[in-house]
């Protein structure tokens, strides 16, 4: 396949507006300059769809709250830390806890009706269908012989 | 005995994984507590489950292995990445008051958990005589 080299890449917006959502979402991660938090997120793509792959180990996959609109994502949940009985101690603590949220801004609308959401061994997935407005049509050029 | 004795967590590098194979390996953030009569781990390792995690214990080390094998969907290319994927090790250090030998793994939700019985040291260990 040709390809123009100064194709425009919509992904590579996303790391812009990633930044923006984070400060949004946490306003004290703002003084980090990537835009990556909890949970790290993967997305793979097609001209159809996109799956989001994000490493959530340890939760009630019923408490994990995800939204879609337009062309936004947010996973929202809460990683809830073993409680101690007493007499029970800390001797180490390095996995985190509490509400996360996270939010993508892809480069189609998705169709919230198509999205679906599965969650294995600690890592969610989402499938995001790009919505059949925003798919790209093709119009045929018809041209009239020249005499 | 000092609860920092039982477990020290080392964090070098992992050579067990990295001889066999190229794959990154992650060293999984791990929670450990202390209760009257075990200790309990908890380690992150999402991606695995019971069937790819294994427990060693060799001398006063316990090794813990994860093996997840990543898979890219087919038909689709990497478009966002923040993480990476491979396999998981990390060994800690027991102490003498750790039952070795009833040590409990178990893996749900991508979160190794292993309970560390204390030995019962008051209590002798009782052979059981075969007859012959």
């Amino acid at each position: 396949m040709a390809m123009l080299t100064n194709r425009w890449n919509p992904w590579a917006d996303l790391a812009r507006m990633q930044q923006d959502f984070d400060r949004l979402f946490m306003p004290g991660a703002a003084a980090t300059s990537s835009g990556s938090g909890f949970p790290a997120v993967n997305i793979w793509s097609n001209e159809e769809q996109s799956l989001m792959t994000a490493e959530i180990p340890g939760v009630d996959p019923d408490k994990l709250e995800i939204t879609v609109k337009d062309n936004t994502v947010t996973i929202r949940g809460n990683r809830q830390a073993e409680s101690l009985k007493d007499g029970e101690s800390w001797l180490l603590r390095e996995r985190g806890e509490g509400a996360f949220a996270r939010s993508f801004r892809l480069p189609f609308r998705v169709d919230s009706d198509k999205v679906k959401a599965d969650y294995q061994k600690g890592i969610l997935q989402l499938t995001l269908c790009r919505s059949e407005q925003d798919k790209p049509h093709k119009i045929t050029v018809r041209s009239e012989q020249s005499e | 005995m000092s609860a920092k004795e039982m477990v020290q967590q080392e964090k070098q590098s992992p050579r067990k994984t990295a001889e066999r194979e190229r794959r990154p390996v992650f060293v999984p953030d791990a929670d450990i507590v202390e209760a009257e009569n075990e200790f309990r781990i908890l380690a992150d390792m999402p991606g695995v489950d019971e069937n790819s995690v294994e427990v060693d214990v060799e001398n006063n080390v316990l090794t813990v292995h994860g093996e997840f094998v990543p898979q890219a969907p087919e038909g689709y290319s990497l478009t966002w990445q923040e993480y990476r994927s491979g396999n998981y090790e990390r060994s800690f250090t027991l102490g003498n008051t750790v039952d070795r030998e009833n040590i409990q793994a178990s893996v749900r939700d991508g979160v190794l958990r292993l309970v560390l019985p204390k030995a019962k040291e008051a209590q002798p260990r009782r052979i059981e005589v075969k007859a012959g």
